[in-house]
C-alpha cells in the first residue's frame, strides 16, 4: 500500500520519516541540503522541455495540452466493450484502454477447456478479428488511440489492431495503438506469461521493429513498472528495473541493424502512483531524467524528442482497500493529484471499486471526473512543474535518482535483468518485501486509514458488476460461427506461413496480420508460437 | 507430538496475480508450517494430483479473477472423485462478502478475502486440522 514508516516519541511527536524506497525525510529542508546534493539548475533541472526533462517533456506543460484520461475498460463480449467505450467517450474520455479476459490474454480459444469459467470475466474475450470489428464499430480510430492492455500475444493483438482498422478503410499509417507488450514484468509481476524468456522478447523486438516502418504512430512497448510495484518493489525499483527492461528490449533490435533513435522515441512507461505523495513526485522526475541520461550516454541517442520518459502514471490498484471502499475515491483524487503534480502525459485510476470487482459504469465515470476536476476546476495546469525549486523536491529527488541507480547496480551485479527474471531472483526479493509490508500493516506500524487506523468494524459490500455464463455462450457461438464461415483453406494457408516464418526466426508481425485477415483465432496462432517456442518455466521460490 | 502441517498453495486458472498467494505462504512458513507452492495457471486436475502427491493436509486456493465459485466446485468435485475429500480447503483473494455462504456449502472451512489478518489464517488452519486429526483417531 505504499505509506512511509513513521517513528513517534513518547510525545506521539514524529521522530523519523522512512519513505518506501528506503530514504529518510527531515523535518525541514534548506538551501544547505541544494548545497550537499550539489544542486545545480542546469544539469539537474533545466527548462521544461530541455534536457534532462526532470520538470517536464514539453515546454509548456499542461497548457498546450491536457493529459490524456484514459480509463481501463473491457469486459464481457466485444459488444457490451464496445458500448462501454463509447459510453467513456461519450464522457470526454480521449483515450481507450483496453482490457481482455484471461483466455485472451494466455492465447486460450473462448471454447477451450483452459478457458472455462473466464470467458468475458476480466476484459474482453477476443477469439478472432469478428470480435474487434464489433469492439471498435462507429470509433474513430485516427483519433482515438487504444493501449491494448495484453503481453504475451501482443503482437498476435497489434496485428488484429490493423487488421480491423485496415478493414474500417484506415492506413495503419495513421492508426495509434499502445500495446503493454511487456513481458519481463509478466514474469516479475503479473503472471500471464506463456513463451520462455528468449523467443517471448524476440517477439517485443518483432513489434518494436515492425511498428517502425508500417505502423509509425503505434507505440510498440509500454514498459511496465507498474505491475512490478504491485508485487512488493519500492518506488525506486519500480523505476530502476523498468529502465533495466526498456534496455532490455532495444538490445533486441539494435542487432538487426536500426539505429536507436529509429525506434526508442516510441517506447512509454506505465507507472503506479499510490503510497507517500512527495515520494511519488520525486519517483517520476528523477525518472524522466535518468532514461534520458540512460538513452544519452549508454545508447547514444541524439534526437531530444526520443529521450522523452512518455507514459501513463496512474492506477494506485494496490493503495485501494476493501474497507471502507468509498475512501478509495478520495486516495484515487491522490493517487492523480501527484501524477499531475509530476508532469504525467496520461493518467487512469483505478475506480473505487475494483478491489472488488471489475469497475461499474457508475465508478468508471468517478474516477473520470475525478480526472477532469483535476484538470478543469482546481488549477493543475496554471503552471508546469510547480513543485520545482523547493528545497524538499530537488532534495528528494536527487535522492531517489541515487537509490534507482542503486537498485539498478544490484540487478546488473547478479547478471542483469533478463537473468535475475529467468532465476527468479527479482521475483524473490520483491515477494519477501511484499511479506514484510504485509506484516507491517497488519501490526499496525505502517499506517491504512480504515484497516488499521478509523476502521469501523464490519465493511459493506459495493454494488458489483455481474458475470454471467451467458457471456461465454454467446462468445463460443460467435466463435464456431467464425469458424464455420471463413474461408478455411485461406485460414491454413496462412497458419502454415506463421509456421514457417516463426521456424525461420522472420519478424512474424505481417504473417501475424493476414492470419488475423483470414480470420484465425487467437488460440490458433497461439498454438503456432506454442509448438515452436515452448512454455516458460515458473523458476521455485519456495 | 503433531507432525507438521503441510498446506499447498495453489492457483487455479489463468489468473497470474500471486502477491497474495506467496504473502500467505510466507506467513505459513513462519508459523511452522511446510509450504508447497504450485506455482502458476495451475488447472484443477493439476491441483488435485499435486495435493495426492504431496500428501498434505491442507489445499489453499488464491483466486483474484472471480471465478473462485466454479473454480472451488470443481476441485471439490475432482478431490472427491480422486478419493481426498479429506483435505482441508481454504480460499483467499478477491473474494466478495455475499460469496462466503456459498463456498462454506462447499465445504470451504477457511474464507480469507485480501486484508485478512495472517494470524487468523494460521489459527483457523491450525484449529482445523487438529480436529481432522482427534476426528481420526476417535
Amino acid at each position: 500500500m505504499g505509506v512511509a514508516k513513521y517513528t513517534k516519541d513518547a510525545k506521539g511527536q514524529i521522530t523519523d520519516v522512512t519513505l518506501q524506497s528506503g530514504i529518510h525525510v527531515k523535518t525541514f529542508y534548506g538551501p544547505e541540503d541544494l548545497e550537499r546534493i550539489g544542486f545545480s539548475y542546469e544539469k539537474d533541472l533545466a527548462d521544461p522541455g530541455a534536457y534532462p526533462f526532470t520538470r517536464a517533456i514539453h515546454p509548456q506543460g499542461y497548457r498546450s495540452r491536457a493529459w490524456t484520461t484514459r480509463q481501463y475498460t473491457g469486459f464481457g463480449t466485444s459488444y457490451e466493450t464496445n458500448e462501454r467505450f463509447k459510453l467513456m467517450i461519450d464522457h470526454g474520455q480521449t483515450g481507450l484502454n483496453v482490457a481482455f479476459d484471461l483466455p485472451t490474454q494466455m492465447g486460450y480459444d473462448s471454447d477451450d477447456p483452459m478457458a472455462e469459467g473466464e470467458v468475458g470475466r476480466v476484459g474482453m474475450a477476443v477469439d478472432s478479428l469478428r470480435d474487434f470489428e464489433v469492439a471498435f464499430k462507429d470509433i474513430n480510430l485516427a483519433k482515438i488511440g487504444s493501449g491494448l492492455t495484453i503481453n504475451a500475444v501482443a503482437s498476435i493483438m497489434l496485428a488484429m489492431y490493423q487488421a480491423v482498422a485496415e478493414k474500417y478503410g484506415y492506413d495503419a499509417k495513421v492508426i495509434s495503438a499502445t500495446p503493454q507488450n511487456d513481458i519481463l514484468k509478466e514474469m516479475i509481476g503479473r503472471g500471464a506469461w506463456i513463451f520462455p524468456v528468449e523467443p517471448a522478447v524476440k517477439l517485443i523486438g518483432d513489434t518494436i521493429e515492425y511498428s517502425m516502418t508500417t505502423m509509425p504512430r503505434t507505440n510498440p512497448v509500454s514498459i511496465c513498472g507498474y505491475h512490478i510495484r504491485e508485487s512488493g518493489a519500492t518506488p525506486a525499483q519500480e523505476i530502476g528495473y523498468a529502465i533495466l527492461i526498456a534496455n532490455a528490449y532495444i538490445d533486441n533490435v539494435l542487432p538487426r541493424g536500426y539505429d536507436v533513435d529509429e525506434f526508442v522515441g516510441r517506447f512509454s512507461f506505465n507507472f503506479n502512483v499510490f503510497g507517500n505523495i512527495w515520494e511519488q513526485v520525486a519517483k517520476f522526475r528523477a525518472a524522466r531524467k535518468l532514461w534520458a541520461r540512460n538513452l544519452k550516454e549508454k545508447y547514444g541517442v541524439k534526437k531530444e524528442s526520443n529521450m522523452f520518459m512518455r507514459g501513463l502514471f496512474g492506477g494506485g490498484g494496490y493503495g485501494l482497500t476493501k474497507a471502507q471502499p468509498e475512501n478509495n475515491i478520495m486516495r484515487g483524487a491522490y493517487y492523480a493529484l501527484s501524477a499531475a503534480l509530476a508532469g504525467a502525459q496520461t493518467i487512469a485510476l483505478c475506480s473505487y471499486d475494483e478491489a472488488y470487482t471489475i469497475p461499474t459504469p457508475h465508478s468508471a465515470v468517478i474516477s473520470l471526473r475525478t480526472l477532469q476536476l483535476l484538470m478543469d476546476e482546481v488549477g493543475l495546469r496554471d503552471t508546469v512543474d510547480p513543485l520545482a525549486g523547493s528545497y524538499f523536491i530537488e532534495t528528494l529527488t536527487k535522492e531517489m535518482e541515487e537509490k534507482i541507480e542503486e537498485e539498478m547496480a544490484k540487478i546488473e551485479q547478479v547478471g542483469g535483468i533478463v537473468s535475475a527474471v529467468s532465476t527468479g531472483y527479482i521475483q524473490n526479493l520483491v515477494s519477501q518485501q511484499a511479506y514484510a509490508f504485509e506484516k507491517g500493516i497488519q501490526s499496525g506500524e505502517l499506517l491504512k486509514v480504515g484497516v488499521n487506523i478509523h476502521t469501523e468494524g464490519e465493511s459493506k459490500d459495493v454494488e458489483l458488476h455481474e458475470y454471467t455464463g451467458e457471456t461465454a455462450e454467446k462468445q463460443i457461438e460467435e466463435l464456431k460461427r467464425v469458424r464455420r464461415e471463413r474461408n478455411q483453406r485461406e485460414t491454413t494457408r496462412t497458419l502454415v506461413d506463421l509456421e514457417q516464418a516463426t521456424r525461420a526466426g522472420k519478424n512474424v508481425m505481417p504473417y501475424l496480420v493476414d492470419c488475423c485477415k483470414a480470420y484465425a483465432t487467437v488460440g490458433e496462432m497461439t498454438s503456432v508460437f506454442r509448438n515452436v517456442f515452448g512454455e516458460f518455466k515458473e523458476p521455485g521460490l519456495f | 507430538m503433531a507432525r507438521t502441517i503441510r498446506i499447498l498453495i495453489a492457483k487455479p486458472g489463468l489468473d497470474g496475480h500471486d502477491r497474495g498467494a506467496k504473502v500467505v505462504a510466507h506467513a505459513l512458513m513462519e508459523a511452522g508450517m511446510e509450504v508447497i507452492y504450485t506455482g502458476l495457471h495451475q488447472t484443477v486436475e493439476q491441483i488435485v494430483a499435486t495435493a495426492l502427491q504431496e500428501d498434505v493436509d491442507v489445499i489453499g486456493l488464491s483466486i483474484m479473477s472471480g471465478a473462485h465459485i466454479p473454480i472451488t466446485e470443481k476441485l471439490v468435485r475432482k478431490a472427491r472423485e480422486a478419493g481426498i475429500d479429506d483435505k482441508m480447503i481454504v480460499v483467499g483473494g478477491v473474494i466478495p462478502g455475499r460469496d462466503i455462504p456459498r463456498l462454506k456449502e462447499l465445504g470451504v472451512r477457511g474464507v480469507f478475502p485480501g486484508g485478512t489478518p495472517f494470524t487468523e489464517i494460521v489459527r483457523v488452519i491450525k484449529e482445523n486440522v487438529r480436529r481432522d486429526q482427534e476426528a481420526k483417531w476417535e
